[in-house]
């Protein structure tokens, strides 16, 4: 197996999963301007995927285009994040999911452009910059709630109980990270641990949110053992290739 | 025989989809632009990632230089330097204020929440009585704001870094 090509899943599924997650509000957003926001961040990520699935394509060769990555896998071949395929809920349930995953896009992206992995570093200059959109905009909304009524507090807080379990992954370091670590393509994951969890830490304090107490390790998504919502999500984004294969718009 | 040179004036007649007013070369999306006595090679960058236009910039850029040129033209879509809004020409800027677009302008850092990164003028009127909507508009690039002054709503360039 090779570890380049393994670490490109991780990083090109976490993507593509939230991007079609986020799609999934287009035209149901509570206010006009929310809807357009989260489908402009939804592109954002499918625009990532893309990046990163033509790079994993090259380093497989094998044949298979980005599309072939992104439509003809089955469940157990993506590596996403499991926090990134959990229903969006309400409004607050996905700003605090989008939170979560943000503040630590964006720690990882600013690691990642140092890597001597030339092509990462040019896809993580780009993609840090419409990261740090991203986060600004989860970070005020996830104050907004908490910070906001009885009832907008109640259930974010409601909804950051429910994800935390989930954001112990984020950090999850197996063989294939500890090789690619040693030759400089990522960084340390366990020390953006502490950056990451100062951040969402002070973020919460501003947004009156208590952090649970949690001691759940997940590590599945990396490994490909998913929760029961990826293979609804797959068999709706899979379901034109499946259906027409081939086909192209 | 075509030189560079002609390549970039053409390249000055191909523009945006999305912002008809502004050409690729104002946008500043054009890397490279080599010529051979059979071909020319074209080297563009994504203004952002999953910019719907791109494909559609390839495919003008095909179309109308072989027209002109009756060579044979490939686009390649490379993946560095990433595109800032820097890379906006001073005439593309302005073209894009005639238009009814506040072009884009210096931001604070985005860690600021809650806080208006950026006093945007007016297009029309040039005022700065003016309130962010959205940070997120019509497409990637723009944010949607309004004018308190002549209350029209307009679209922003916003500054990508
Ligand atoms: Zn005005």
């Amino acid at each position: 197996m090779n570890s380049l090509f393994e670490y490109l899943l991780r990083l090109g599924d976490d993507s593509l999963i939230i991007g079609h997650r986020l799609s999934e509000w287009c035209g149901h957003g509570p206010i006009l301007e929310e809807d357009i926001a989260l489908s402009n961040i939804a592109l954002d990520f499918i625009g990532q995927s893309i990046s990163i699935y033509e790079y994993a394509s090259e380093i497989e060769d094998k044949g298979r285009t980005a599309d072939d990555l992104a439509f003809l896998r089955f469940d157990r071949e993506y590596k996403n994040l499991i926090l990134l395929e959990q229903p969006n809920g309400d409004f607050g349930m996905t700003m605090m999911r989008q939170f979560l995953f943000d503040s630590y896009r964006k720690l990882l992206f600013e690691s990642l452009i140092n890597s001597c992995d030339d092509r990462i570093s040019a896809i993580s200059i780009k993609s840090l910059k419409e990261t740090k959109y991203h986060l600004k905009h989860s970070s005020e909304w996830v104050i907004r709630l908490g910070d906001g009524t009885d009832e907008s507090n109640k259930r974010i807080q409601d909804s950051l109980d429910t994800l935390w379990r989930y954001t112990a992954e984020l950090f999850y370091e197996d063989d294939i990270d500890i090789e690619l670590k040693s030759s400089k393509i990522i960084p340390p994951m366990k020390e953006l641990k502490e950056a990451w969890y100062n951040n969402v830490k002070e973020i919460f304090s501003r947004a009156t949110l208590t952090i649970p107490n949690n001691n759940w390790e997940y590590g599945e998504g990396r490994r490909g053992v998913h929760s029961e919502h990826l293979g609804y999500i797959l068999a709706e984004l899979q379901y034109m290739q499946r259906a027409y294969p081939g086909m192209e718009w | 025989m075509v030189i560079e040179k002609d390549i970039w004036n053409y390249l000055k007649e191909v523009f945006d989809p999305e912002i008809p007013v502004l050409s690729i070369v104002d946008l500043g999306i054009v890397q490279k632009v080599s010529v051979t006595p059979e071909s020319i090679n074209i080297s563009i960058i994504p203004t952002y990632t999953a910019c719907p236009a791109m494909k559609r910039i390839e495919d003008d850029i095909i179309e109308y230089l072989k027209k002109k040129c009756n060579l044979d033209v490939k686009v390649e879509l490379a993946y560095k330097p990433a595109w800032t809004t820097d890379f906006i020409t001073d005439e593309g800027k302005q073209k894009l204020k005639d238009y009814g677009i506040a072009p884009p302008e210096e931001e604070l850092e985005k860690t600021n929440l809650f806080q208006e990164l950026v006093k945007v003028r007016c297009p029309k009127c040039n005022s700065k009585f003016t309130k962010l909507v959205s940070q997120f508009g019509s497409t990637a690039c723009k944010a949607h704001y309004k004018c308190e002054k002549c209350l029209e709503p307009f679209d922003y360039f916003k500054c990508l870094k």
